[in-house]
């Protein structure tokens, strides 16, 4: 039979992909046995990357994409989904992750930032990327220029769920508000949050983002990835919060778990006993402004 | 007859088939009198007439199965199973990645991944033959195929990477994603199959 014409890198199938990962934990991982080990414990995903947030904190200068032998070794690994993450606005480190072959970009905020006007213009790619957004005109603007997936921003590499939380209650508060008004009362709403006014709608009509829409930026036990999938999210990504806990094999399969559950309690107690020490935490009020990453890109 | 539908809810691509099933039961006059629901754990598989087994990452999906102890209740469940991608991986009796605990209810060999990665994914229209009207549009997502299946398995459509359609019994499994098409009509044969 002749081969049917076949269409690629759609939106459609970068709406797709995401959605495939939902009730799902992304794992950064920084090595090929670090991918393994999250493969292992029931990841959706992983996001590969040069260093976890808390050692890129540490580290301080700038912070860029990966080693492409890195993300070969990785994607080799493993055959769950691999991501990769690049600078804001630098689009020829997307262009180089697509070539390697990786599934999924993340536009993160996490590495220093290449362009502080633009982001990159995901619909010249085939592949499908991820974006930060710590409100819903931050999403809406990232969907408009063709993100496929939206991850609450938090504060990446403090192992502390507080902004995690701040930004997740800011999307799902806004698209509850959106359901009381009318017509116009959105056009107007659009122009004052800086989002294009049919995706609001599109909100208001669908009471979601019309994204899938994962957590990120601070989760570090069972209990916080869980308490994030109450609040609403479709699924996690756990960046530090795996492989800076003192066991990560068990972390990893315990927030798997806890995802799976998350409305079950009693599966989250049992997950969670005795798993040791989780990554150290950051108290966010004391981070000086440069320190905080999630202001990056708007 | 009241219609009972489950979604195997341990991760993927849940609630577009729970949508996909509603709007299948609402084009067969079947919506009043039916429910579609989230599975999770054995007891939410009683009494249901169907189950689907969404896409989604096989190899996580595989776990949680076992890790809810659900392997043998979905391998003993007496009703129809409408298995998409992952699913498709989990209905083999053969899968080229060992990590996988597949359920094998269909004989067949699945090669998960079979075209690529996320940029091999792609949408075409297949000439199903079984299907009225226009082309099947079909969206593959990392998608397997079937490279040998066993008598009795039915193929409703073969590409030239292998069989991404099969019907056996009250089972069927499909490479790509129905539920993202907005076209009910494999829901409805599916359905049809077992005289819902």
């Amino acid at each position: 039979m002749k081969l049917e014409e076949l269409r690629f890198g759609t939106e459609l199938l970068k709406r797709g992909f995401a959605s495939m990962q939902k009730g799902g934990v992304i794992m950064d991982v920084v090595n090929a046995d670090q991918a393994k080990i999250a493969e292992e414990a029931g990841a959706v995903a992983v996001m590969s990357l040069e260093r976890v947030p808390s050692d890129i904190r540490k580290m301080g200068g700038v912070a860029r994409m990966a080693d492409p032998e890195k993300v070969i070794e990785i994607i080799d690994a493993v055959s769950i989904p691999v991501m990769g993450k690049v600078r804001i606005g630098h689009f020829v480190e997307a262009q180089v992750l697509e070539i390697l072959g990786v599934d999924m970009i993340d536009e993160s905020e996490v590495l220093t930032p290449a362009d502080e006007q633009y982001h990159i213009d995901k619909k010249l790619f085939k592949i499908p990327f991820v974006c930060g957004a710590r409100d819903l005109g931050e999403a809406l603007r990232r969907i408009n220029e063709g993100a496929a997936m939206i991850r609450t921003k938090g504060e990446a590499g403090t192992g502390n769920v507080v902004e995690a939380v701040r930004h997740m209650r800011n999307i799902m508060g806004e698209i509850r508000i959106l359901k009381g008004m009318d017509h116009q009362e959105m056009i107007d709403y659009a122009r004052e949050i800086e989002a294009p006014a049919e995706l609001v709608i599109e909100c208001s009509e669908r009471g979601r983002l019309p994204v899938v829409n994962f957590s990120a930026g601070g989760i570090a036990t069972p209990s916080d990835a869980a308490m994030m999938m109450q609040l609403g999210a479709d699924g996690v990504f756990v960046g530090s919060g795996i492989f800076k806990s003192s066991s990560p094999e068990r972390m990893a399969k315990a927030i798997v778990e806890a995802v799976n559950h998350f409305n079950e309690a009693s599966v989250i107690a049992r997950v969670s006993k005795g798993l040791g020490d989780a990554m150290p935490g950051l108290d966010i009020h004391t981070l000086r402004d440069d320190e905080v990453l999630q202001t990056r890109g708007r | 007859m009241a219609v009972k539908i489950g979604v195997l809810a341990l991760q993927g691509n849940v609630s577009e088939h729970i949508d996909a099933f509603r709007l299948a039961l609402k084009k067969t006059g079947q919506e009043a009198s039916s429910e579609v629901f989230e599975v999770r754990h054995p007891a939410d598989l009683a009494g249901c007439n169907a189950l689907a087994i969404p896409g989604g990452e096989s190899t996580t999906i595989s776990r949680l199965i076992d890790k809810n102890h659900m392997y043998e209740p979905i391998r003993s469940f007496p009703g129809g199973i409408f298995a998409t991608c992952a699913g498709m991986v989990l209905m083999a009796t053969q899968v080229d990645d060992t990590r996988i605990h597949s359920l094998g209810l269909i004989e067949m060999k699945v090669d998960r991944n079979a075209f690529g990665r996320q940029r091999e994914s792609f949408e075409a229209d297949l000439p199903i033959k079984e299907l009225k009207g226009d082309p099947f549009h079909a969206i593959f997502i990392r998608a397997p195929v079937a490279t040998i299946i066993g008598t009795g398995v039915t193929v409703l459509y073969r590409m030239d990477q292998g069989i991404v359609a099969v019907e056996y019994g009250k089972y069927m499994a499909l490479s790509f994603h129905p539920e993202l098409s907005c076209d009910t009509r494999l829901h409805e044969r599916f359905l049809k199959n077992l005289g819902i």
